[in-house]
């Protein structure tokens, strides 16, 4: 009483002003103002050592002009992002997907092509559309992937300018990065494979896979007892 | 007729024979008015560019007390994004309900913005204002003040929307309200002073007038901060409950200047504070008095601001009744005391020394902590201790289940 | 000469500042005084209901991630119990404590919502709110961590969790738990002794603990009234009956009450997770289930004892691989019943203040 509960309000604000780790629930996307000496660190200089070898630059980043790519942010490689890994060579076409897709968005039309001897019949995948105009990510999808084909990817910047583009068909999902999220994927995170890796590292289809791949001589006695 | 000592400032009377020096007799008659536009130009230009810094400053500081980033896009820290406000402003439609009342409506943004630049012309920058000494300084600032009062009832009536006329109606409600306190606390002032010329009133300031009669300065900013409508007195916009309250309906250049009204008062605001209660331009020597002005209105500004930031919003009748309960005695007992102090302690020439001035302070402070504590009995909800917690005897969730 | 003056109508609402998504009030005003309130809702209908009886078991848990969307944990747990007790699957142990923690951090980040909504109701500028969220944004984080997604998170299943925790994830949780109990104490020396807060919301909007039966409210509402009452202490679900915590209830009744009712509630939900960090065993996190899982024709009710109140799910089986019907006890939409009766007589700004600790979700009470 007494205004001491005001008065106590306007310490906490205060505090949350001043103290640097209080500050910035919110970071700039996807790049971010930097300061001299933030950019001197970046460099992995002393500030006033970068300060007498590029005063211009400094001068600029001390008015806040200089924005730099954000790495901050701390996305965890299983996050489930707006798109699809799939890899063609492990897709048999069993549509599974699309049956376990709760909103019905995956269309497949297979037709039967070719017979790899060892591994037996394969279904050429024709057509593959994913709405994801419509597509919540909720990921059954891949959960569903018996061969783990399809995976959640971690990219999220997925926005265009009409409906029609949202549909993902085959050959975009076969050129798209193979950078699939470790969501639901425990094989991806034994394997340390993270997709928000600056460098770019694709994880190939053997990577994906969730057992060992049976050796030749195991796969001669499986097909030998047929 | 007062003698202009330094070039310190512009002021209107020295302009004006300015021109009637340079110009040839036979246009003399002319030298007034190009006084009185150069005198407009220079205080409109410089109003409208500092708001236009004060909202950057607002927005950037508010950000920072919520954890935020503020505007930091454009210009180096986001300076220029005023510029880009005034341009999205610009483009935007400009709509006028069709039921609205058009004069009022259209008219409600020149007349809110008027008085606040048209204070401006006394607040007192050097050692004069920019009208001279004007005798009537703190009357002129109270009287023109008090015209918003109508802008933001044209503005709500004009737009024909009930959350407007909702606003509106608080919005005179509550600045007739506090009008009263706010005259009432500038009273201690004057009386210390002895003139209601704002640079006397500086020139008076051996002690800041913060110091000798906080109570008067609590009344005035608590009155002012109403009269602006900020937190915790912000029930003409109320965002929260009205929408946006009496500029609901406004939109494009007619919004944009209510927009600049209302970031205009809470700087002049500042500047009043800072003459009446902060000693003005005065400060420590090397520096010049104008610098120490901004500043000074500057850390008003933020002080305002950080009150926006910290607290919520009082209620209606609270709002009111704080103004006739609260800071209208609280004005009261602040003139009786200043009064009865100035009588005893001024010397023969009426005039009071500085040591005088710091016991007052000793007195004042002691006897304001005691007014804001019977006020804060008075006022207080009377019951603050809760009951404790009694589980309720209708149900029993260890019971078991039949 | 007396003034006539008459009522004036105001649609608060759908599109408002504080309707708190697509909630609409047509509220009969004289002059600040509320007279009347007819509330009106259904903006926000997407037939979850009725989309669930053409889905299966396990598709349905991604309906009801968008029932309450401030914690689509709880409603993800109520469902999988539900389908649980109507399959007759028993989820694992170490499944059943994620639940919880799940739960409860839910639940935290339901509460600090609702306070910072509540100050925003207020008029406190969002400071309290950004304040709240920061500290939400931390616990979605986590989430993120377990499921990849950070609202809509999907991550129960119908006999146990879709995954196993990530290494980190206990580190972090661990942290977090830690440094919450100061964020409560930063926000409540902020909130609690705030005279202007206290003179707005106290003794407003009261509501007794008989009508608050009668009117079958629950939650944090019902326990600000003194009535304890908690689903997670009257029919223990999960491992609820092995964990130390009490119930706290307020006084009174009003709007402070259930302020402080909740800040306490996430003081509990702390103990609560600090107590499964210690519990949580090693072992399988998911039953085998199977993926279209065909229930045995009867029906199923489960509740919980959600951040809004008890939410429950009643289904129905006629043994095909989805449901014949399924019923939500949403408690935001129940605890609107007794919205008139709180409103009536108090002002505007009163208004918006009751019906902002109320805490309603447009997405649960719409369904």
């Amino acid at each position: 009483m007494y205004g001491v509960g005001l008065i106590k309000g306007l310490g906490v604000t205060i505090k949350n002003l001043i103290l640097p780790g209080r500050q910035f629930t919110i970071h700039q996307y996807p790049d971010r103002k930097i300061g001299p000496i933030g950019l001197a660190r970046m460099e992995g200089k002393n500030p006033l050592a970068f300060a007498l070898s590029r005063p211009g630059e400094t001068l600029k980043a001390m008015m806040g002009l200089v924005s730099v790519p954000d790495k901050r942010q701390d996305q965890h490689p299983r996050f489930r992002g707006e798109e699809f890994s799939w890899y063609d060579n492990r897709c048999t076409g069993c549509a599974s997907c699309a049956k376990y897709c709760p909103l019905g968005i995956i269309k497949i039309v297979t037709s039967p092509s070719e017979t790899a001897m060892q591994e037996g019949d394969k279904y050429a995948i024709d057509v593959f559309d994913i709405d994801i105009g419509r597509c919540m990510f909720c990921g059954l999808c891949v959960e569903a992937c018996p061969y783990d084909a399809l995976h959640m990817g971690s990219g999220f910047e997925e926005g265009t300018y009409t409906r029609a583009e949202l549909v993902i068909n085959v050959d975009m999902l076969k050129a798209a990065p193979k950078k699939p999220s470790q969501w639901f994927r425990p094989q991806l995170t034994s394997q340390n494979y993270n997709p928000l890796d600056s460098d770019g590292k694709e994880a190939s289809s053997q990577d994906v896979h969730r057992h060992e791949k049976p050796s030749q001589s195991d796969q001669e006695k499986t097909w030998g007892q047929r | 007729m007062h003698e202009i000592q330094t070039a310190g400032i512009l002021d209107f009377g020295s302009l004006e024979r300015f021109f009637q020096r340079v110009l040839p007799d036979s246009l003399d008659r002319f030298a007034f008015f190009i006084a009185a536009f150069t005198l407009a130009f220079i205080v409109i230009n410089v109003m409208v560019q500092t708001t236009a810094v004060y909202t950057w400053f607002e927005r950037r500081v508010l950000g920072r007390f919520q954890g935020r980033l503020g505007p930091n896009r454009w210009g180096p820290f986001g300076m220029l994004q005023p510029i880009a406000d005034l341009i999205k402003l610009m483009t935007k439609e400009d709509m006028v309900p069709k039921i609205a009342d058009r004069w009022s409506f259209n008219l409600a943004p020149i007349i809110l913005v008027f008085p606040t630049l048209l204070v401006v012309a006394v607040i007192p920058f050097g050692p004069d204002s920019f009208l001279g000494r004007l005798n009537i300084g703190i009357l002129f600032v109270l009287g023109v003040t008090s015209v918003n009062t109508i802008a933001i009832f044209m503005a709500g009536w004009g737009s024909a929307n009930k959350y407007a006329m909702l606003g509106a109606m608080r919005g005179v409600a509550m600045l007739v309200s506090y009008e009263v306190p706010m005259a009432l606390g500038v009273v201690g002032v004057l009386i210390l002073s002895g003139s209601l010329a704002m640079s006397d009133i500086v020139i008076q300031q051996n002690v800041p007038f913060l110091i000798v009669q906080p109570l008067g300065f609590l009344i005035f900013i608590a009155a002012a901060s109403a009269e602006m409508s900020r937190t915790p007195f912000d029930q003409i916009e109320a965002e929260s409950e009205l929408g946006s309250g009496y500029n609901t309906e406004y939109s494009s250049m007619k919004f944009g200047m209510l927009f600049l009204g209302e970031f205009m008062a809470p700087l002049v605001t500042g500047m009043i504070v800072t003459t009446l209660f902060l000693s003005g331009t005065r400060g420590f020597d090397p520096i010049p008095g104008q610098v120490w002005f901004v500043g000074k209105t500057f850390a008003v500004v933020f002080a305002l601001l950080w009150v926006r930031a910290t607290w919520p919003r009082l209620r209606v009748d609270q709002i009111m009744a704080f103004a006739w309960k609260g800071l209208f005695g609280m004005a009261l007992v602040n003139i009786f005391l200043i009064a009865v102090e100035v009588a005893v302690f001024q010397d023969d020439a009426g005039k009071i020394s500085t040591n005088s001035l710091w016991i007052m302070s000793a007195i004042n402070w002691a006897i304001a902590i005691g007014v804001i504590v019977a006020v804060a009995n008075i006022l207080g909800q009377p019951n603050l201790e809760r009951p404790t917690p009694v589980p309720s005897p209708l149900a029993n969730m260890y019971a078991e289940a039949d | 000469m007396a003034v006539k003056t008459e009522p004036v109508t105001i649609n608060l609402g759908p599109q408002h500042p504080s309707t708190h998504g697509v909630f609409r009030l047509r509220v009969k005003f004289d002059g600040e005084v509320v007279l009347d309130v007819e509330p009106v809702f259904g903006y926000l209908h997407r037939g979850t209901e009725k989309l669930a009886e053409s889905r299966t078991y396990v598709q349905i848990v991604t309906l009801t991630d968008r029932l309450d969307y401030t914690a689509s944990m709880s409603n993800n747990l109520s469902y999988v119990l539900a389908v649980e007790k109507l399959a007759g699957i028993e989820a694992p142990e170490r499944a059943q404590y994620i639940r919880v923690i799940c739960a409860e951090l839910a639940r935290i980040s339901s509460h600090l919502m609702a306070t910072g909504f509540l100050l925003n109701d207020l008029g406190a500028f969002a400071t309290p709110l950004m304040y709240c969220f920061r500290e939400r944004e931390r616990i979605l984080d986590l989430f993120e961590m377990l499921c990849g997604a950070r609202i809509t998170v999907s991550y129960m299943r119908p006999g146990g969790v879709l995954q196993d925790p990530p290494d980190d994830f206990w580190p972090a949780l661990t942290r977090i738990n830690d440094d919450l109990p100061q964020y409560f104490d930063e926000l409540e020396s902020l909130i609690t002794g705030n005279e202007i807060v206290l003179a707005r919301t106290r003794d407003v909007g009261t509501i007794s603990a008989e009508h608050a039966i009668n009117a079958s409210i629950s939650g944090p509402i019902l326990r600000a009234t003194g009535v304890q009452w908690d689903v997670r202490r009257a029919d223990p679900y999960e491992i609820y009956d092995r964990l130390d915590f009490d119930i706290p209830i307020g006084a009174v009744g009003d709007t402070f009450d259930r302020y402080l009712v909740r800040i306490q509630e996430m003081r509990e939900s702390v103990k609560i997770i600090r107590q499964c960090i210690e519990q949580t065993p090693d072992g399988p996190y998911r039953a085998d289930a199977p993926w279209f899982i065909r229930a045995p024709e009867g029906d199923a009710y489960a509740a919980v004892e959600g951040p809004k109140g008890e939410l429950g799910f009643y289904m129905v089986s006629d043994g095909d691989i989805s449901p014949y019907r399924c019923k939500i006890r949403a408690p935001s939409f129940i605890n609107l019943t007794a919205l008139t009766d709180m409103l009536v007589g108090w002002k505007m700004g009163d208004l918006i203040t009751i019906f902002g600790s109320l805490d309603v979700v447009l997405g649960e009470v719409d369904r």
